[in-house]
């Protein structure tokens, strides 16, 4: 299983990367900022999503909206933000793969010129409809927010959620709009991946066109910063919902460092899907949960693991907790089963596939070589990755767990009905969310 | 001004137009039918050793009998819950030792299995689907607890606003009709259901007539027609439960509200009840969607998002289906511009129709984004066989695929115009808001929808 690429650096410091598959008369463009919420402050939250959103409002040598001439072309295309980097891709018909690259490279090198106090405000105004359809109007939305805070101490770059803090994103000015830009968008901190039905040579020079004359802005200084917690932090907040949630999560390493892999398949087999420990004890024969769930979410500079399970009708967080907590430490006492490890060892093998399987959007090979080239450096990681997971054994799983999912130093979160706090976790303190 | 490409080399005073179309052909689809007759398609596929395999059954929630409201849906659920001997939790182990991604869905007209599996799996994945499919255990223990669950689903989706204002509009548009329940039924019929119920939806509704076997991917016809055979040989019709058909549909009045109290949005339904897929106007009713509200550069989008702010996003949708499905217009708007949102929104549908009519520019961007991409929608396994379900369920002839960029490019104002005449009517769209009633409420009666019935939410 490969996934073959030509890597090249333009002399402005852009990645190139291009990846031929010609099954489908389609390219997918997909471009990477090593930008996230991560390079923000305290106090100005929520900016490099926002920030995404004014990439769709037009650049200097087409002003009218970023989606028109694409769609119009027969693309697909969008973009998304995370703590760690932002992401823009179109999937187009072969035949505009240049049109593509020349709004790309458009608002690389021309976005301020266009941009405008009324298409700022405007997108504020969508960015904060966003968070209340995602976060503050859906049940239990305003989770991440409090699990985040908990986690992270306040001077941390994974503190906040990528969405932001309303007050943040009231009172942000255009004049820091145009310092992100400077800073963050240009062709030394970015990596371009096309993928699909494209001619390696031909591909290269239209990207050398388009780009090549954009200048390279200074090298971002990595973000680094460190957090441990100092014992068990249990706390609750009220929301709009019927059935009160727990949340146990943990500080974890980070993406692709030691540990990482194991932590995936161990918060698999403990809770995702109807074969998982905690499904079959919480859900399947005692009843006492509607649904549970775990993840290892790896992000750059830092990870965290979260086992998430809703309460039956009559049964409390405290049982459901006493369950977790007796599951993770079977599993750090005695390990997986060998069946368990083989079943993981195939899954990751089939995800693996799976991921090949398209050349674009979210998660396809496109993005996939951008995540290895901006995160590692080294687009050439993707046997490496499935060999982590191939190379994760019964001892290396439990010795993991052992060491990271400990009782001891965690963060117990109670999502509770409104006027009904005794229905948090024992020993929980109320905590503010919004 | 901050500019940070210089004086470029390259022209950017237009952009460049796109090259000459490169050549694609569509999926030919392999068919053939047992003698139970399970229908077998197969598409080769074989860039990636994978199969996506769909089993289609043409009988979904409209199915539901009188007073059973989920039962579809409740017995879909109960497939994989055990087969033979073997429990719920053996068979998804099994499932994951071939590392298939497994998944249910129901729908209206139709409930779908499908299993992606690494092509070496090919017999296993059949053996198992068909295990789960026609020998369901369908056992008393497991009914009590998947029933359980279901009704705690239901509780929960009491707390989230788009489950609230999708349930609630059907309802509201299509009464008794079969497509007036979500699948998940409510908490009454839920109630009095029995696994004798489940058993005999399972031996009236799933059965092999009504059902298409889809494998697409690294595999052989002939292959697949050996191991389903092997595999779906025991599986006979049983004697059918009724087709579902339309009855008579109610008058909802114009303006509905769920109140939420404190809620920083209001969730809003717009529509009624429209057409058939199989109407001749289909490909028009999409073209004339797509300006409207099915794209980011919709009318519907760019008026609600890009121009006032009031959301994150704003669709409309023509859901086809065997009877007439909905037209329905879908947002979620701050608070404060729920009125002004309405307004709008009758207006843009109201605009195209009569006063507003599609423009050349919106038409020919419009077909272009419909066409020239259409090649994306056969890319991978799971995108062919989700592309031939819909020649399944909807009866639609091979050549479909090929047939359409040139019908749609056939498309002309006047016929955009003429089927939102004949399909849209705005003295009968039903207006619903899942919102704060006390902060709405006043500006409600200056849209001159009458006054707003106020539903109580647990009765939608």
């Amino acid at each position: 299983m490969r996934l073959a690429f030509t890597k090249h650096t333009l002399d402005n410091g852009l990645d190139v990367l291009l990846h031929q598959d010609r099954g489908c008369p389609i390219v997918a463009v997909n471009l990477w900022y090593h930008v996230g919420s991560k390079n923000e402050q305290p106090g100005h939250t929520g900016f490099a999503h926002l920030f995404e959103h004014l990439m769709f409002e037009g650049s200097q040598h087409y002003d009218r909206g970023y989606f028109q001439p694409l769609q119009g072309a027969g693309a697909s295309l969008n973009g998304s933000t995370n703590a760690d980097r932002t992401n823009y891709w179109e999937v187009v018909p072969a035949n505009a793969l240049e049109l593509a690259l020349w709004m790309e490279s458009d608002r690389m090198g021309y976005l301020l010129p266009a941009l405008t106090d009324a298409k700022f405000s405007n997108q504020r105004d969508v960015v904060l409809n966003e968070r209340r359809q995602n976060y503050e109007n859906r049940p239990y939305g305003l989770a991440p927010m409090a699990l985040l805070a908990a986690l992270y101490p306040p001077d941390h770059p994974y503190h906040w959620t990528t969405i932001g803090e309303i007050a943040d994103l009231n009172t942000v000015r255009l004049d820091e709009v145009q310092a992100f830009f400077r800073r963050y968008y240009h062709p030394a901190n970015a990596s371009i991946a096309l993928a699909g039905d494209i001619d390696l040579d031909d591909a290269l020079g239209l990207v050398r066109t388009y780009f090549e004359d954009i200048d390279a802005g200074d090298r971002v200084v990595p973000v680094v910063a460190a957090a441990a917690l100092s014992g068990d932090i249990r706390i609750f907040f009220e929301d709009r919902v019927e059935l009160p949630r727990l949340y146990v999560a943990w500080l974890t390493p980070a993406m692709f460092a030691d540990g990482d892999a194991d932590l995936d398949l161990g918060t698999d087999l403990l809770a995702n899907g109807k074969t998982s420990r905690l499904y079959r004890r919480l859900v399947f024969e005692e009843r006492i949960a509607t649904d549970v769930s775990a993840a290892q979410n790896s992000r750059e500079i830092a990870g965290y693991a979260q086992i998430t399970a809703t309460a039956a009708p009559g049964h409390t967080l405290g049982e459901i907790e006493q369950v977790i907590l007796e599951e993770v430490t079977r599993l750090a006492a005695g390990g997986p089963s060998d069946d368990e490890i083989e079943r993981g060892r195939v899954q990751a093998e089939a995800q693996f596939m799976y991921r090949l399987q398209t050349v674009g959007g979210f998660g396809g090979k496109s993005d996939q070589l951008n995540a290895y080239n901006v995160f590692l450096g080294d687009p050439e990681y993707f046997e490496r990755d499935l060999a982590r997971y191939h190379d994760v054994t019964s001892q290396s799983l439990q010795q993991t767990v052992a060491h990271y999912l400990e009782p001891a130093h965690r963060v117990t979160l109670s999502i509770v009905p409104r006027g009904r706090s005794t229905l948090a976790a024992p020993d929980s303190s109320p905590t503010d969310v919004s | 001004m901050v500019v940070r490409g210089r004086p470029s080399a390259i022209d950017r005073s237009r952009l460049p137009e796109p090259g000459p179309v490169r050549s694609f052909a569509f999926p030919a689809i392999d068919k053939s039918r047992l003698s139970n007759g399970l229908n077998v398609w197969t598409v080769s596929h074989p860039e990636i050793p994978l199969i996506a395999f769909v089993l289609l059954v043409r009988r979904g929630a409209s199915a539901d009998p009188p007073g059973q409201d989920g039962l579809a849906a409740l017995t879909a659920d109960m497939l994989d819950e055990g087969s033979g001997a073997r429990s719920a939790i053996e068979i998804h182990e099994e499932l994951a030792r071939i590392g298939a991604q497994f998944d249910t869905d129901i729908g209206s007209d139709a409930l779908s299995m499908s299993a992606t599996v690494l092509s070496r799996f090919a017999d296993r994945a059949l053996a198992l689907l068909s295990d789960i499919v026609v020998r369901p255990a369908l056992r008393e223990g497991d009914f009590s607890r998947v029933r359980q669950l279901r009704l705690h689903r239901l509780t929960q989706l009491r707390d989230m606003p788009g489950a609230v204002a999708d349930r609630a509009f059907l309802k509201l548009i299509y009464g008794s009709h079969p497509y007036g329940h979500a699948p998940i039924g409510s908490e009454a019929s839920l109630a009095v259901m029995s696994v004798d119920d489940v058993r005999s939806f399972h031996a009236s509704a799933i059965r092999p007539s009504f059902a298409t076997l889809i494998a697409v991917g690294d595999c052989r016809h002939d292959q697949i027609v050996q191991l389903a055979a092997r595999s779906f040989a025991d599986w006979q019709d049983g004697n059918a439960g009724p087709a579902p058909i339309a009855n008579g549909l109610p008058t909802a009045a114009r303006l509905n509200i769920v109140p939420r109290p404190n809620a920083p949005q209001s969730e809003l339904r717009i529509g009624h009840v429209a057409v058939p897929r199989d109407t001749p106007d289909y490909h028009a009713l999409v073209v004339a969607n797509t300006i409207l509200g099915g794209q980011f550069v919709s009318r519907i989008n760019l008026n609600l998002r890009e121009d006032k702010g009031f959301t994150y996003g704003a669709r409309t949708a023509f859901e086809f289906r065997r009877l007439a499905g909905p037209f329905v217009l879908q947002v979620s708007v701050q608070t404060t511009a729920t009125a002004r949102a309405i307004e709008e929104s009758i207006g843009e549908i109201a605009g195209l129709r009569g006063p507003r009519p599609v423009t050349a520019d919106e038409l020919e961007l419009g077909i272009a984004g419909l066409t020239r991409g259409y090649a994306r929608n056969f890319e991978t396994a799971d995108h062919i066989a989700r592309a031939a379900m819909q020649l399944a369920l909807f009866d639609l002839p091979d050549d479909y695929f090929a047939q359409f960029v040139p019908t749609v490019s056939r498309v002309t104002a006047a016929d955009v115009h003429r089927v939102m005449e004949r399909h849209v009517h705005p003295p009968r769209l039903t207006t619903l808001i899942v919102g704060d009633l006390d902060a709405v409420g006043a500006d409600l009666p200056a849209l001159g929808l009458g006054d707003p019935v106020v539903l109580h939410p647990d009765l939608v």
